[in-house]
């Protein structure tokens, strides 16, 4: 079977687990909703300061919301013995790397899309120059998705998964934080040539953790 | 006939506990081996060390042909370990954890469709395993490793939690085993059954296989377990 078949089998065991349960539609995006809403009533009195830090609290969001689709990318392979169907499945390690990284990435993709909508409304932003802002969105989510896919199952094996995915992972993504947020500011204030260094800073870091990830996955997910 | 497994002082640590300190196997093809032995002996630790999810700390251990001390994982395909645990996803229905076990192993989903027939799931066939009752969740374990239609099948307490007809579905399962090229180690307390089914049988105690291995004669009905002795 071909990488790329083997990728759209994992990804798609999760997204259809995803579908069933609605994780994602019914808690992990509500959250970053309630989140950005949090934001929001705290800095309510000052919309001048909403609109400035608006990009930083719409990434921190989604960081947040990213542990829980980690949490639960991992979860669901923790019951009956999964993991070790996993291990015996016979799929490689890149392969499932990919598809459950791509699946994370849908399901943050999805969740995106909603935040932004409610940042627009919310804190009255505008979005100038969307070709930045898009590509940059697009390699923050690859980013956060493949370095919550290798920290995922580096903890999988660990009774106390939950509480230590965030620990290691967020620190990992601070540069993730940091470009997405300067690229969004970039292209809020319609200013595209700022935005583009981000851009390629975000780019570089997805294809490195994924590179990164695909090598490492397989013998990790043997010792959880 | 050519040899499916082969163990030569193979020896397993779980922690720093040797859970099998040196243990001699063979099995070859279209065999049904019997891993008897109390709790605690060794037996599910050497299923696990055959599919290659635990370590080989000494030793040597070959399956199908891989060197377990050099690749854990290449046999993998060709193998399917029927364990105390389901190895499905809760929230797939029975037919979707078929199919994705089937395609992970580069079968079809007419492979997965016949292994739901064998075991008599078909009428549960869009049911999510989480509401399964317990002997449904063992056929289908057994009916996931099938799909994969492996060379060499692994059943670690394959009978528990099983009602009547469960048992003859996978007793059907085992007895064409040979027929089908596949060869089969099954670890079993239900000794008088499982005797039955093997051809041969070896005990394991304290983490060894022992030499008092002995030769059944034959494959034979369920009924005429107690007829059965060591040849």
């Amino acid at each position: 079977m071909t990488l790329w078949r083997e990728v759209r089998l994992v990804a798609g065991k999760d997204l259809r687990i995803e579908a069933r349960t609605r994780v994602t539609a019914q808690q992990i995006v509500p959250f970053g909703l309630i989140v950005l809403l949090l934001f929001a009533f705290a800095l309510d009195p000052d919309r001048g300061i909403l609109r400035r830090v608006a990009p930083g609290l719409f990434w921190v969001t989604v960081l947040l919301a990213a542990l829980l689709a980690v949490s639960r990318s991992f979860g669901i392979e923790a019951d009956n013995g999964a993991r070790d169907g996993l291990r015996l499945s016979g799929l490689d390690g890149p392969a499932l790397f990919l598809g459950k990284g791509a699946a994370i990435a849908v399901q943050l993709l999805a969740l995106e899309v909603v935040l932004a909508a409610t940042v627009v409304l919310v804190y009255g932003i505008e979005l100038n120059t969307l070709v930045p802002l898009i590509l940059a969105t697009l390699a923050a989510t690859v980013g956060v998705a493949a370095t919550g896919t290798l920290y995922g199952v580096l903890a999988a094996g660990v009774r106390v998964r939950e509480t230590l995915v965030p620990v290691l992972l967020l620190p990992v993504v601070a540069p993730v934080l940091l470009g997405a947020t300067r690229a969004w500011e970039a292209a809020i204030d319609g200013i595209p040539s700022d935005a583009w260094p981000w851009v390629a800073l975000l780019g570089v870091f997805a294809l490195l953790f994924t590179a990164i990830g695909m090598l490492a996955f397989g013998p990790l997910l043997e010792e959880a | 006939m050519p040899a499916v497994v082969r163990c030569r002082t193979a020896v397993c640590l779980l922690g720093r506990f040797p859970a099998l300190a040196g243990v001699d196997l063979d099995a070859s093809t279209g065999e049904i081996v019997l891993l008897s032995g109390a709790n605690g002996a060794g037996k599910t630790t050497l299923l696990r060390l055959l599919a290659g999810l635990v370590p080989l700390y000494s030793g040597e251990a070959t399956v199908l042909g891989h060197d377990l001390a050099v690749d854990r994982k290449s046999a993998r395909r060709d193998l399917a370990l029927v364990g105390h645990e389901t190895f499905c996803y809760d929230d797939l229905t029975v037919r979707e954890n078929l199919r994705f076990a089937a395609r992970a192993a580069d079968r079809d989903d007419a492979d997965a469709e016949t292994a739901l027939e064998r075991l008599g799931l078909a009428r549960q066939a869009d049911v999510v395993h989480r509401r399964l009752s317990m002997g449904q969740r063992r056929r289908l374990a057994v009916a996931v490793a099938l799909s994969r239609d492996p060379l060499l099948l692994l059943l670690d307490e394959p009978h528990a939690g099983l009602d009547a007809e469960g048992r003859e579905f996978l007793d059907d399962v085992v007895r064409a085993a040979p027929s089908e090229g596949r060869t089969v180690l099954l670890a079993s307390h239900e000794l008088d059954h499982a005797r039955a089914l093997a051809t041969r049988e070896v005990v394991i105690t304290a983490g060894q296989a022992h030499l008092e291995t002995t030769r059944l004669e034959a494959v034979a009905e369920p009924d005429d377990s107690t007829d059965r002795g060591v040849a």
